[in-house]
């Protein structure tokens, strides 16, 4: 029995989860631990970080894996070919082989999500917070522009911008997070709203702190699992929202493999070659499952109320 | 037995009718700068797009003089501000101005396509909240049972296929190969001249004006891509019904009225879904909106003349007055159905309202 | 009891569904085919703006006024040089080249029941040219102005109309342009009475709008056709117009349903929603021609698709530079994938079947051969260029083609994709490093053309025509320039196209163009439909020869 008591595996899932933690790195660490621990029980979320992790290894190895090029193809040979040894997914209308457009294409796809994520997010996470705790004109303000925003036909907005700034995926990406801040504001400072009269609040407000601190240092932290949550369930939308973009003529510049553009492209031959379009379709299908599930596990690990029953 | 009105009793009344008319200014204020902001947004956007739209009035093949001509008419060269105070001074009785491209008055062209859109955004919300909302119960009812599984998979298909994609499939399987429904349009030619609309929503008017043969034919033809926006809806209100609906049966009124004795059918749809709905309710709302925003590809695959379509060719015509139009309808929905949910949920929900 | 519950759910849920599935199966297919005389058209019509043959200048439009107006002649079908009569009886040109008297035929009708006189041709005349909208140009280039159109373009009597020109022009040149949508004639009785007021001012003298915010959606014509009812992004319905003075159409109505996208409408030919498809892509338009229930019928029309290089960007200034984009093209691939069964490969700036016409295609992709001519230039290790493209088909496919074959010699080409309106305002402000786009003809003549990209008057940023040559800053070598003014007055047709020859020859040598291919117009119909064609142009494709078996 003193064997296993004193094996360090032990120890340090002891250590980890000891409720008397000696130091504030410690009790970090112990709570990431138990966060991690209530994830890796979720199978199914798993799988969705496992998507995600395999996508950032395409992206990352994509010069090594990818068969051949993704802009220069072959147009007299070796147009939209089927499926077959040498190109696994076929080819499109240039004679470019899809599969690597495909592999390629996850920077692309990686970029825009996490390009709208740093710039939609902080943005809301801001407004919101700000917004929910000073209450007051301050409140009124920044809800009547977010509420602007969300009025807005997000199309309009979009095609407005991309147009006004210029064709490119940046202007793109940056067009979707504009149009896609307005939500994250509101649930921030729905939040914000439910503990900001809460004791702990008046605890640190009576020991000095400012406003300022308090946002920072307080109120954001504990909206932050909501809006990752929300964020990550939002990724599909994103992508969605730039082929859309595509499909409309305005997201990435030619050739660049994004799977929007591709799909959207592809979209004429669907009824013969139907593997110009079906193929990126799918990739965006598994990426978003992915994050789905990804933002799913995430909600039950950090909520332990949603996950208990 | 009357009351007696004490001095406290008028003082809270007064409180009270105060309160309200304070509420009412609220509303009034929230209102109309929300509108002036929309429309301030949209007309800066309008100037800031590099499309010059005398070219799409004239076309390529105008010469200069004739092109310098047409700018002046459409009073371009004047100041900004100058052209907002004329354009909201001509709205506010009612003028939108006119569309440089169909020539209608912008009014006109929009009571034309948005009854179109509307009566697609509603087909397609009421087949999503009515199968959605069944299917998010019976998950949360079933969590992590293979019902669970089959009702979280199609909502999150619903959530990660590209529309147009689907809806080019869904072309081919029900409308080539089935031959079950209708395309493209809203009608058949066949009814060109003898079906006159009354309000654009030509179920309804079929229905009204007894013409059962049209209404089959506009069914046929809506049934497709409302069923495409219902599906996405349904995506989208069945997850929420589940995750609302988790809430609920954890809370502890579910344990004491099984204690009661009640029948599991009466807890589940009356007691937790009562509750649910009151979140559920902003929900679907925001879900209506979002398809009222009109799918410019739903729309483009099928041909559907709505507002999307609309929108998304004045745009890139620079029509701005189209443009402005077009947002000022969509807007006023989204404005209205967001405090119609607000005004719903203080309603429903007493918590809200002590602020 | 939970159980039954459950399963009492289910089973309402799945009687529901099979009862909705056989109502959908059982329903009457009554509608599947399009009615017997109706002919239904899949067209994108989304670039109409006017219905107002005085201002309507897009092909949709020119087709649909075509249908339903009446012009002094029309193009010969048989042979696209000449013309034929329409209103017109007889017509004769004074010696001095400068009067054309046009004798109308007697007793014809417009669809109103109004006699068609000379009067209705002078006032047509003088609308266009007070009312100075787009296409007026083609008019007002013969020297006529607001204030004198009333003499130039007269009645004489009832039945004669005379035209006075400002120069002795080739005749061919002269008529060709009569040819035009904006010559067509309107009833002069029914538009008085719709003409809205006016309040004058320095740039419009005149006191009312000649019917012209009637007409965007009115009708006032005399085809075969008349317009019913045009519906923005929708439809335009055409009926038979029972006064016409020449052989009844066979069938009773025309309907252009509006439909953007290929693979739609080949679902819906295919289906029998809709006769014939316009709007057909390669990959769609062979699988029409391969299917059973369908025909297909092709026309070259009078538009050329181009690269062009601005003459303002120093490295595409280079002479050696422009001649060595012309080898780095792959037209042999593009004819073969891209551009199969809507294009062919054509070099030079007039298309097949004008007047003039030069069918040489000298240039090749060849590499090496490019390489030479940059090191030449002293650019052999290449430069970053960009290029603005619309994001339609084909061009961006082309565009796409362009760039992996510029890469090949180490030019770097950028793609900047946009709109259609969004690119031209571009190109027409000169701001742009290279452009791929199209020029139809304006009117079946060669001058259209020889004229956009031969000439350019004032090359200076605020130059007042806004030709291709121009928009491109060439200063265009004044010889060429004075070849091409003087090929209008040659009244030698014969001697004309020789001039015309000639300048195509420079243009393929020494010109920042480089003309890719000609449109062919492709359509998938049905096989019970006859006497269905399309025309060399936009306003040529007649339906009022259409019938149904």
């Amino acid at each position: 029995m003193s064997d296993i008591v004193n094996s360090p595996d032990f120890s340090r899932r002891a250590w980890l989860l000891s409720d008397r933690p000696a130091t504030r790195m410690q009790a970090r660490l112990g709570r990431a631990y138990t966060i991690w621990s209530r994830f890796a029980e979720n199978r199914l979320a798993l799988i969705g970080l496992g998507i995600i992790l395999l996508l950032i290894f395409l992206a990352i190895f994509a010069n090594v894996l990818a068969p051949y090029s993704p802009v220069q193809g072959d147009l007299r040979n070796a147009r939209l070919m089927p499926p077959n040894a040498a190109h696994w997914f076929g080819t499109d209308d240039q004679g470019r082989d899809i599969l690597s457009r495909l592999v390629f294409g996850s920077r692309l796809t990686l970029f825009v999500i996490f390009l709208v994520a740093i710039i939609a997010a902080p943005v809301g996470l801001i407004i919101g917070t700000v917004s929910g705790y000073a209450g007051g004109w301050v409140d009124a303000v920044l809800m009547r522009i977010t509420d602007i925003f969300l009025a807005f036909p997000k199309l309009v907005l979009a095609l407005a911008l991309v147009a006004a700034l210029g064709p490119g995926i940046e202007n793109a990406v940056l067009a979707i997070a504009v149009t896609s801040w307005p939500p994250y504001a509101r649930i921030a400072r729905a939040e914000t709203m439910t503990f900001r009269n809460s004791d702990f609040i008046s605890a640190v407000k009576l020991m000095g702190a400012s406003p300022f601190r308090i946002v920072l240092r307080h109120v954001m932290p504990l909206c932050l699992s909501s809006l990752i949550v929300r964020v990550t369930l939002d990724m599909a939308g994103i992508i969605l929202t730039a082929a859309g973009l595509g499909f409309l003529g305005l997201g990435a510049q030619p050739p660049l493999p994004e799977w929007g553009a591709m799909i959207a492209s592809g979209r004429r031959f669907i009824l013969d070659q139907w593997w110009v379009a079906t193929v990126p379709g799918i990739a965006i299908l598994i990426v978003s499952l992915g994050f789905n599930l990804l933002g799913d596990g995430l909600r039950d690990a950090l909520d332990p109320k949603e996950a208990g029953q | 037995m009357t009351i007696p009105v004490t001095p406290q009793l008028a003082g809270r009344r007064r409180a009270r009718a105060n309160g309200m008319a304070m509420n009412v200014l609220r509303f009034i204020v929230v209102v109309v700068t929300t509108y002036l902001g929309l429309l301030a947004v949209t007309f800066f956007i309008g100037r800031v797009i590099p499309i010059d739209p005398v070219l799409a009035v004239l076309g390529d093949r105008a010469p200069a003089s004739v092109v310098e001509r047409v700018r002046e008419e459409m009073g371009l060269n004047k100041p900004l501000y100058v052209q907002f105070y004329v354009y909201v001074k001509a709205a506010l009785s009612g003028d939108f101005g006119t569309s440089v491209l169909t020539t209608n008055p912008v009014l006109q062209d929009i009571k034309r396509a948005f009854p179109a859109t509307l009566e697609l955004a509603t087909f397609g919300t009421l087949l999503g909240t009515f199968i959605g909302v069944p299917l998010g119960v019976l998950a949360a009812v079933k969590r992590n049972s293979f019902v669970d599984q089959v009702v979280r998979v199609i909502g999150l298909v619903g959530y990660s296929v590209p529309i147009f994609w689907l809806g080019l499939l869904a072309l081919v399987v029900f409308y080539a190969k089935l031959r079950w429904v209708a395309f493209p349009g809203r009608l058949d030619v066949t009814f060109e001249y003898s079906f006159e609309p009354m309000t654009g929503l030509f179920l309804f008017d079929a229905i009204w004006q007894r013409q059962w043969d049209v209404l089959w034919d506009a069914f046929r033809h809506i049934v497709l891509p409302g069923s495409l926006l219902g599906y996405f809806s349904l995506a989208y209100i069945s997850r929420m019904t589940r995750s609302f609906m988790l809430n609920e049966l954890q809370q502890e009124y579910i344990v004491a009225a099984r204690a009661k004795g009640l029948s599991e059918t009466k807890i589940i749809w009356f007691h937790a879904l009562r509750n649910a709905a009151v979140p559920l309710v902003t929900v679907i709302a925001l879900s209506y909106a979002g398809l009222l925003e009109g799918s410019v590809l739903t729309e483009t695959i099928f041909s559907w003349p709505g507002i999307g379509l609309y929108i998304t060719n004045s745009l890139q015509n620079a029509d701005m007055n189209a443009v402005l139009g077009g947002t000022i309808v969509i807007g006023s929905v989204f404005i209205g159905i967001n405090l119609f949910s607000d005004l719903l949920y203080r309603t429903l929900d007493p918590r809200t309202r002590a602020r | 009891m939970t159980m039954i519950h459950t399963f009492n759910k289910h089973m309402r849920v799945l009687t529901a569904s099979a009862a909705m599935s056989v109502l959908l199966m059982a329903a009457p297919q009554a509608f599947a085919d399009t009615p017997k005389d109706t002919l239904v058209e899949g067209f994108a019509i989304d670039d109409i703006i006017s219905m107002d043959p005085g201002e309507a200048f897009e092909l949709s439009a020119a087709e649909i006024t075509a249908n339903t107006y009446s012009y002094l002649v029309r193009l010969d079908l048989n042979d696209t040089s000449k013309v034929v009569n329409d209103l017109a009886e007889s017509y004769t040109v004074s010696p001095d080249g400068l009067t054309y008297t046009f004798k109308l035929k007697p007793g014809l009708k417009f669809a109103s029941g109004n006699p068609i006189t000379a009067e209705d041709v002078a006032w047509s005349f003088e609308r266009v040219v007070k009312l100075d909208k787009s296409p007026a140009f083609i008019l007002t280039q013969f020297g006529l102005t607001g204030d004198n159109v009333t003499e130039k373009a007269k009645a004489t009597d009832a039945n004669t109309f005379t035209f006075t020109v400002d120069k002795p022009y080739a005749p061919s040149f002269v008529l060709n342009c009569l040819t035009a949508t904006v010559a067509t004639v309107v009833d002069k009785k029914l538009v008085l009475t719709h003409i809205a007021a006016v309040a004058p001012t320095d740039k419009y003298k005149y006191d009312n709008d000649f019917g012209n915010g009637w007409l965007k959606t009115g009708y006032a014509g005399s085809g075969p056709f008349k317009l019913r009812e045009w519906r923005a992004n929708e439809a335009v319905v055409l009926e038979r117009n029972d006064n016409f003075y020449g052989t009844k159409t066979p069938l009773k109505r025309v309907i252009y349903r509006h439909m953007k996208e290929s693979a739609g409408q080949r679902l819906a030919l295919e289906s029998g929603d809709i006769d014939v498809a316009r709007n057909l892509e390669p990959g769609d338009y062979v699988a029409a021609g391969k299917s059973a229930t369908l025909s297909t019928t092709n026309a070259p029309k009078g538009t050329v698709y181009y690269i062009s290089l601005n003459q303002k960007n120093p490295n595409l200034a280079k002479p050696e530079v422009t001649e060595a984009f012309k080898y780095l093209v792959d037209y042999d691939a593009i004819g073969e994938t891209l551009i199969k069964g809507i294009g062919e490969i054509h070099q030079t700036f007039l298309p097949k079947g004008v007047l003039g016409e030069l069918d040489k295609n000298p240039y090749k992709l060849d590499v090496a051969k490019a390489k030479e001519l940059l090191a030449k230039a002293g650019l052999k290790d290449g430069f970053t260029v960009t290029m603005d493209v619309r994001n339609t088909q084909p061009v961006t496919g082309i565009a796409e083609s362009v760039q992996q074959t510029l890469a090949q010699v180490g030019i770097k080409l950028e793609i900047i994709p946009g709109d259609g309106k969004q690119t031209l305002t571009k190109y027409r402000a000169r701001t742009h490093d290279m452009y791929i786009g199209q020029w139809g003809q304006d009117y079946f003549d060669p001058n259209s053309n020889a004229e956009t990209f031969t000439v350019n008057a004032d090359n200076s940023d605020d130059g007042k025509s806004k030709t291709l040559a121009w928009r491109n800053a060439w200063d265009v070598p004044k010889e060429w320039t004075a070849e091409s003014k003087a090929a209008l007055l040659e009244k030698d047709s014969t001697k004309r196209a020789d001039m015309y020859k000639d300048l195509q020859q420079k243009v393929l040598e020494k010109s920042p163009f480089v003309v890719i291919f000609q449109q062919t117009e492709v359509a998938g119909y049905k096989k019970n439909l006859k006497g269905f064609k399309l025309g060399p142009s936009f306003d040529t494709n007649y339906v009022s020869t259409v019938s149904k078996d």
